[in-house]
């Protein structure tokens, strides 16, 4: 354990506010909650074993660091105390593959429309269910035709205005080049001009894997890409709000990088997209021709968003939307936190830990709801079977960047 | 972000100014380092418990406590407005059914048989009132550790009253050996069949004429909604005791509060620590707050600060017995002057008392009684001249304190 993990330890009272909010212990008896499997193992495992493998059904939320009091770091410790029992036991094919949704990203691509075909085929995902444990009712989103470095590759940016940098994360490339394109439509419209640099996975569902030493090599490696760009003075956003949140903080806490200096320069001027717009807003700076959405949407801020501390700018923003009303949920979780919620033995408990949130989608009678982080959006429209979409995409058509435009 | 006020700290105090504020029209951001201290507490409003001697009236000893200790916070506050919060607290709390008044305490047992002097309670505990003498059957579940009836009905049987115990089969998670109060209350709340086979249990327990004590684990989101089915499916009367946290009945508060906060408009930022401030000629413009990449400022016109005591990490004792107020670094009152030691174990500590010195309005003051910042409003365990643990006046304090900032910005602002 790093030094500051074991400082932030010496702080909890027992006082289990953190049990009180944590949405799997709430699910499964098989996690007895951040507290137990966190700072009051803690000291078997200072003996230098796992004393039972329960912190491998914690899902890394981050919830129990956020509502701790004493500022103790319970995820990241148990995060810490995964990647160790990973270590003892070893890792199963699945979870390397699911970790690397950049491998399996670039090896799906070339055959999107079979592997599209096949994951929607029974047969299929009950031999995948079987033989990797990927559950069969799991979303997996469908692979795109082309990816997003593709497209922004061909497009032509504007060639003036100040820069900012686009990190879009792996989701955006494989799976939904359409947020992408949203994004940079959006912080065009604010007369920006949008550098993608190339990029790989941030290595966060490696280390809520428990695979440390890959999902460092993947972590620095993005930070070298990014960091002659941060240190140039622009600022990077990003729409996926846990990578985001990985390149602010959890890479070098969990990772145990504080070291890095790219790494540093880099978290310093990350921002997640709703955050950076709202930043402008402030400064006069965001174009106010917004059109009226005449709706009425709910909306869910992730757990990963609510750990960036910022409070809820995805909220700030479509509230300037002319006829737009957006209820704020009161939930905490959708359960499927990345990769949790598709594996076999953990499906139904992220089912569990959903199902409050998808009876408020379905009962608000909405066509559709709105939440920040790709994987919760997925899970969100399986679960309550209402799309969901990211803010970004709501702004994006309050400006008419949907509808072509006169040259 | 600009927004009319900034709150930090979300306890009682916080969670009080704050709704107050909303009410008022303004524009509210609560930044809190964490949940507060709201699950940690049992769910009823203490205003003054011993003075050394049990409290019958809150009333009348408020009086005779400020006569005498003139830094106390209800010298300050005074019983007027002490009344008019807790009336207010009973409405922002809705239907959890508060009762009670400054003029009389209830006596309500503890979950070790202690008979614990209160203001208000919610409708679900009101009936454990010993001064009504009740023939009581204290109930617990076999799963729910850290709540022993037979060790309660032993202590109030030892205290003159006619109490017998039992330990009910029924679980929410038949076969684990563990199960804690939440797990309990969400089983309720969802009445997956649970309720149903509480109640039978129950009523093959109970005779006639008896109360039922059970532990405060009856719903969560539809608290009062429980409490009234089970009572009507036994036919008894039936009271909730506080238990261990994670409180049950302290966190159907906290999510009153939080509710009502959303719907007012108010932005709440768990997670987030307000570390410094940025300031103009005795005035704050900026809380600065350290979030997940960098300290950003929150703008307000003013600012309400009830980050707590020692226990929440408002106040720190350093290496050498000095005593700093860690957001913005006020001067700190009733700090050692002399021996860091009482003379016997349960005697009040030297410390014990330290906190904020305020002025009428609550904005913090320096030894010499001049205020610091004049747009500062200080709340809750942080005053200076309590001690809320011996006096039980923590949740009376929190809550007159967080309406008296709340009407000292009103007046300034609106």
């Amino acid at each position: 354990m790093t030094a500051e993990m074991r400082s932030s330890l010496d702080h909890c009272v027992k006082c289990t506010i953190c049990e009180s909010h944590c949405p799997f212990s709430a699910a499964t008896p098989l996690f007895p909650g951040p507290k137990y499997a966190g700072p009051q193992s803690e000291r078997f495992r200072l003996a230098g074993r796992s004393p039972d493998d329960s912190v491998d059904y914690c899902s890394s939320c981050g919830i129990c660091t956020q509502v701790c009091p004493q500022g103790v770091k319970i995820a990241e410790i148990n995060s810490q105390a995964r990647a160790a029992l990973k270590e003892e036991r070893g890792i199963p094919l699945r979870d390397q593959l699911l970790a690397r949704p950049s491998v399996t990203g670039r090896l799906a691509m070339p055959v999107a429309p079979l592997a599209n075909l096949s994951f929607r085929s029974p047969p299929v995902r009950a031999a995948m269910e079987r033989t990797v444990g990927i559950h069969r009712e799991a979303t997996l989103p469908p692979v795109a035709k082309r990816t997003f470095q593709g497209w922004a590759r061909r497009h032509r940016a504007p060639l003036g205005g100040p820069a900012v940098v686009y990190f879009h994360g792996c989701s955006t490339n494989y799976y939904e080049p359409r947020t992408g394109r949203m994004a940079v439509a959006l912080l065009e419209h604010a007369g920006y001009r949008v550098i993608v640099p190339p990029q790989d996975c941030c290595g966060l569902p490696l280390q809520s894997s428990g695979i440390f030493p890959a999902a460092r090599r993947y972590a620095l490696r993005l930070a070298r890409s990014l960091a002659p760009y941060a240190r140039a003075g622009l600022d990077i956003v990003a729409t996926s709000t846990s990578c985001g949140l990985m390149l602010k903080r959890e890479a070098r806490e969990v990772l145990d990088l504080e070291d890095d200096d790219d790494l540093r320069v880099v978290s310093e001027r990350t921002y997640d997209i709703c955050e950076w717009l709202r930043d402008r807003l402030d400064e006069d700076r965001l174009p106010g021709d917004f059109r009226p959405l005449p709706m009425r949407v709910p909306y869910h801020a992730p757990c990963q968003q609510r750990g960036h501390a910022i409070g809820k700018p995805a909220l700030d923003l479509l509230a300037l939307v002319p006829e737009l009303e957006v209820d704020e949920l009161d939930t905490d979780c959708c359960g499927v936190a990345g990769t949790y919620g598709v594996k076999r033995e953990k499906y139904d408990i992220a089912m569990r830990v959903g199902e409050r949130l998808f009876r408020l989608v379905r009962e608000s009678g909405a066509r559709l709801s709105v939440c920040d982080s790709e994987t919760c959006r997925w899970q969100i429209t399986h679960g309550s079977g209402v799309r969901s979409v990211h803010p970004i995409e709501l702004l994006y058509r309050a400006y008419g960047l949907d509808e072509p435009r006169p040259r | 972000m600009s927004q009319d006020v900034v709150v930090v700290g979300g306890g009682l105090a916080g969670l009080t100014a704050a709704l107050r504020l909303v009410q008022d029209g303004l524009r509210v951001v609560v930044v809190a380092k964490g949940v507060g201290a709201t699950h940690l507490t049992g769910g009823t409003i203490d205003v003054l418990g011993y003075t050394p001697d049990r409290v019958d009236s809150p009333r009348s000893s408020v009086s005779e406590l400020v006569a005498s200790r003139p830094d106390h916070p209800y010298a300050r506050l005074g019983v007027e407005l002490l009344e008019r919060s807790l009336d207010w607290f009973t409405e922002a709390a809705g239907t959890l059914g508060y009762s009670g008044s400054l003029d009389e305490n209830l006596l309500l047992p503890s979950a070790v048989g202690a008979q614990r002097p209160t203001a208000l309670a919610p409708a679900s505990m009101a009936g454990g009132d010993l001064r009504k003498s009740p023939r009581l059957l204290l109930a617990g579940f076999r799963a729910l550790k850290d709540f022993y009836p037979a060790y309660l009905a032993d202590n109030l049987t030892r205290a003159g009253l006619e109490a017998r115990s039992t330990v009910l089969a029924t679980s929410p998670r038949p076969g684990e050996a563990d199960v804690n109060g939440l797990i309990h209350a969400a089983a309720l709340d969802a009445d997956g069949g649970f309720r149903c086979r509480l109640a039978e249990e129950l009523a093959a327990r109970v005779e006639p004429g008896e109360s039922v004590g059970l532990p405060a684990v009856l719903g969560l989101e539809k608290a009062p909604e429980v409490w009234r089915e089970l009572q009507d499916r036994v036919g008894a009367p039936i009271f909730e005791i506080p238990t261990l946290p994670p409180s049950v009945p302290g966190m159907r508060v906290h999510r009153r509060f939080a509710a009502a906060l959303r719907k007012g408009g108010a932005r709440s930022i768990v997670g987030a620590v307000a570390v410094g401030a940025e300031t103009r000629n005795g005035s704050i413009d900026a809380v600065v707050v350290q979030d997940a990449a960098r300290k950003r400022s929150y703008r307000a016109r003013a600012f309400v600060l009830a980050t707590g005591g020692f226990a929440s990490g408002g106040l720190e004792l350093e290496l050498g017995g000095k005593v700093r107020e860690l957001v913005l670094g006020l001067p700190v009152a009733g700090t050692l002057d002399g021996s860091a030691f009482a003379a016997g174990a349960l005697d009040p500590h030297p410390l014990s008392r330290a906190g904020l010195a305020v002025d009428d309005e609550l904005h913090p003051v320096d030894a010499d009684g001049k205020v610091v910042y004049d747009n500062v409003y200080a709340a809750g365990a942080m005053l200076a001249g309590a001690e809320p643990w011996r006096e039980k006046s923590g949740d009376g304090i929190s809550i007159a304190s967080g309406i008296r900032a709340a009407e000292a910005i009103g007046e300034r602002l609106l």
